[in-house]
């Protein structure tokens, strides 16, 4: 129990001085076309939107407002590029492209982060040691895989499907990007990629990436826009294979769209993951990990650890430690080094968590935030946790999206993994204790892909991810990951 | 008019297999089976959505148990559903003539069923192994895929292959541990229901497998809408029964198979059958002290 004796003064140090990372090695076009067969060109219909920065409400670049027409010229160009060149290179030559694109991505890292978090809002600190690592990373552990593929699949062989058509969503933009688009042409499929309307700058400056690592033109193809744009992409009947990470209800709604088709798809949907702390776990590394889990990117995670689940013998102490180190969560600039936490992606997003907030507390829930100054430009949210909830209430059993943590309490471990596995998600979760045999019974029976064990929100290109129950169908990532991108034969 | 000395044969009532018991369906509906001369084979239950429910229901109680029976023991009770029906192989081959096989076709279709059978038995403890994963991540945490059933596996049997075609989609469904509900052929409904007596006889655990006869069209659409199933398998019916099934499964993002174009005399011996209803799960643990 936090006493005064032992309670961390945080607030009673040195403050801290601004640490901004500069931006003058930055180039920002004022306007991007798509990217289709190879070359930046304008849209069909001659129109464009605006992307702006989440902390300043600042216009950054305007971008191509995608239509049917530049979809159907990108699905051309991709399956051109599938038919002549891609489809019949020798794999190992394919996999050396690949290779050249991880390689150019670690040289533009820092172009990369800075750009990342102006369009999005993601600290600094994460998308320098999280978001773009990983994201060359991912290109560099599938190039690999290219001449490889007979090894993945024992007794079979796999075959490419065609042109893919991928949409990603907002919250992790180049590295949603890069785990589409690596496996994919490893496998020797091509591409359309659909990023999100809000974040499409680090992904048109992956298309410079591939253009100057020489992929032949078609391969990738990158269209910017709404979610018209995105459902073009889906919808196309030139379209082999279609991989959506979204929302459970766009994702059904794909699903169903691609009802009576022969298309193959993978689908990465939304999660409501519960962070189970035992009363014998290191409580805090629990605390540590609550926060991570919860308020890394913002709370924008389709894996966050958005529901605690504490032992009740140590709930008090627990949610004792983790107000006081909510208090140290520096809120505010994504390109200041010590900022913790960033802007809320787009005022959209802004209001659905502010009215989850609403309905958090009409429910009868304790809602708690930090005290933290926020920006008056901008679109934040200070960190917030809910107690006094129930298992019914909406705030448990809804993706927010945001900053928000969902506390309950249980006994036993059976009334743990019963609370864990009641919701319509199954995307990931975590369990916090020292006893071993305890993590092997927890991970084994929570219902969900990716199970954290004294730890949280890692993420790797060798480990696979995706959800079961409503949080989507098939695994992105590893040697697991290359299935969604071939059809076996035997 | 049978002569006064001759002795009457006692035939059977073919009922559905729902949490390892045979009951009658609760609508108290039926369909005539009959042979190509017009006889009345059987009257065969004509399952209804609420029986469908509570297979469901039986399957969802059933299967985490069987998801945790050891895998040599889900092995060995998959090899016994072999032994069952080798003993009762001329059953069968009488009940695929009177459907409609040839004597020759009746005793392929028997020897392949037991034989696949006794193939998946041998996959139970193995493709674990095949499929499961070490992952080399880069920072310093143990890490590792393995396979889990994805749970309640709905099954549109195939119409054709009525016998080898059924067990072909179960046998690698409960070798990974799922429990399932399956349509039996419309056509040719008789030896599923056979076979159910087989499983009952077989230490299967009631409600693992239920097996059901009716209507494709009546009950398609309620395979593929139901909430708490998992994912559904379905073999026939072509495009627009693809369509029905995958549109009405997208409402609890069920896995759709499709099993169309499979040749149920070689195409199905082989795991990926069995990996089509598991999912992975990745699991992370710090390596320190």
């Amino acid at each position: 129990m936090a006493t005064p004796e032992n309670k961390l003064a945080f607030d009673g140090g040195w403050a801290y001085d601004p640490a901004p990372e500069s931006t003058d090695h930055v180039s920002i076009k004022k306007r991007y076309g798509h990217f289709i067969n190879g070359e930046f060109v304008a849209p069909e219909n001659g129109k464009y939107f605006d992307t702006i920065n989440p902390a300043t409400e600042e216009k950054l670049s305007r971008v191509a407002q995608g239509s049917d027409a530049d979809v159907d010229k990108a699905v051309k160009a991709a399956r051109d590029a599938y038919r002549t060149t891609w489809g019949r290179m020798k794999p190992a030559e394919r996999g050396k492209y690949i290779y050249r694109i991880a390689r150019i991505m670690q040289e533009r890292a820092r172009e990369f982060s800075v750009i990342e978090s102006l369009d999005g809002g993601k600290p600094i600190r994460e998308s320098r040691d999280v978001d773009i690592p990983l994201a060359a990373a991912h290109f560099f552990y599938y190039a690999g895989w290219a001449d490889k593929l007979e090894y993945a699949f024992p007794g079979r062989t796999a075959k490419p499907l065609g042109v893919a058509g991928q949409v990603i969503p907002w919250n992790f933009p180049l590295l949603m990007a890069s785990w589409k688009i690596a496996p994919a042409i490893a496998c020797g499929n091509t591409v359309v990629l659909k990023p999100a309307e809000t974040t499409p700058l680090t992904a048109l400056k992956l298309a410079e990436v591939i253009a100057d690592a020489g992929l032949p033109p078609g391969v990738v193809n990158i269209v910017t826009g709404a979610g018209a744009a995105g459902a073009a992409v889906v919808q196309h009947p030139n379209v082999d294979k279609v991989a959506f990470t979204g929302s459970t209800n766009v994702g059904r709604i794909i699903q169903k769209a691609l009802a009576g088709t022969n298309k193959k798809y993978t689908l990465e949907l939304g999660g409501k993951a519960a962070n189970i702390i035992f009363a014998d776990a290191a409580i805090d590394q629990a605390v540590e990990g609550i926060v991570n889990g919860i308020f890394f990117n913002q709370g924008h995670v389709c894996c966050a650890g958005s529901r605690l689940l504490v032992q009740e013998s140590v709930a008090d102490e627990v949610i004792a430690k983790l107000k006081d180190r909510m208090e140290t969560l520096i809120v505010g600039d994504p390109l200041d080094k010590n900022t913790d936490i960033g802007a809320i992606n787009s005022p959209m997003q802004l209001d659905k968590i502010q009215s989850y907030l609403k309905i958090g507390k009409a429910e009868g829930a304790d809602m708690h935030q930090s005290s933290c100054r926020v920006p008056k430009k901008g679109y934040w949210c200070r960190p917030t946790i809910f107690t006094g909830v129930s298992q019914s209430n909406r705030v448990v059993q809804e993706e927010i999206f945001g900053p928000v943590l969902a506390i309950q309490t249980f006994r036993r471990e059976d009334e743990a993994l019963v609370k864990a596995n009641n919701t319509p998600y199954g995307l990931s979760g975590g369990v916090w204790t020292d006893k071993g045999s305890k993590i092997f019974k927890m991970t084994q029976d929570v219902r969900a892909g990716v199970v954290w064990a004294n730890t949280f929100n890692k993420f790797d290109p060798t480990s696979p991810f995706g959800g079961y129950k409503e949080s989507g169908v098939g695994r992105e990532g590893g040697l697991h990951g290359l299935d969604a991108y071939v059809k076996l034969g035997a | 008019m049978a002569k006064q000395d001759e002795r009457i044969a006692v035939a059977k009532t073919y009922k559905i297999y729902i949490d390892g018991k045979f009951p009658r369906t609760e609508s108290g509906r039926y369909f005539t089976l009959q042979d190509d001369k017009g006889n009345v084979i059987a009257n065969m239950c004509r399952g209804s959505r609420k029986d469908f429910r509570n297979a469901v229901v039986a399957a969802r109680n059933a299967q985490p148990g069987w998801a945790k029976a050891s895998a040599y023991l889900r092995g060995q009770i998959l090899y016994r559903i072999g032994e069952m029906l080798e003993g009762r192989r001329e059953q069968f081959v009488a009940e695929l003539k009177l459907q409609g096989s040839t004597a020759r076709a009746a005793e392929k279709e028997i020897d392949q069923s037991i034989d696949r059978l006794i193939y998946f038995a041998g996959w139970a403890d193995k493709y674990q192994q095949v499929f499961s994963a070490v992952n080399p991540v880069a920072s310093s945490h143990f890490n590792f895929s393995v396979l889990e059933p994805t749970g309640v596996v709905a099954v549109l049997a195939p119409d054709d292959s009525s016998l080898l075609g059924l067990i072909s989609n179960i046998a690698p469904a409960i070798a990974g541990g799922n429990s399932c509900v399956a349509l039996a052929s419309e056509t040719r409904p008789l030896c599923a229901i056979s076979f159910a007596e087989v499983l009952h006889a077989s230490d299967v655990p009631g409600g693992v497998v239920n097996i059901l006869t009716g209507l494709r069209s009546e009950l398609t659409s309620q395979f593929a809408s139901h909430m708490d199933v998992n994912a559904i398998i379905y073999c026939d019916g072509g495009r627009s029964t693809a369509k029905t099934v995958q549109e009405l499964a997208a409402d609890n993002i069920k896995r759709v198979i499709d099993r169309n174009r499979v040749d149920w005399n070689k195409d199905a011996d082989n795991p990926y059958l069995i990996r089509d209803t598991q999912e992975v799960k990745t699991t992370w643990h710090p390596i320190g002290t």
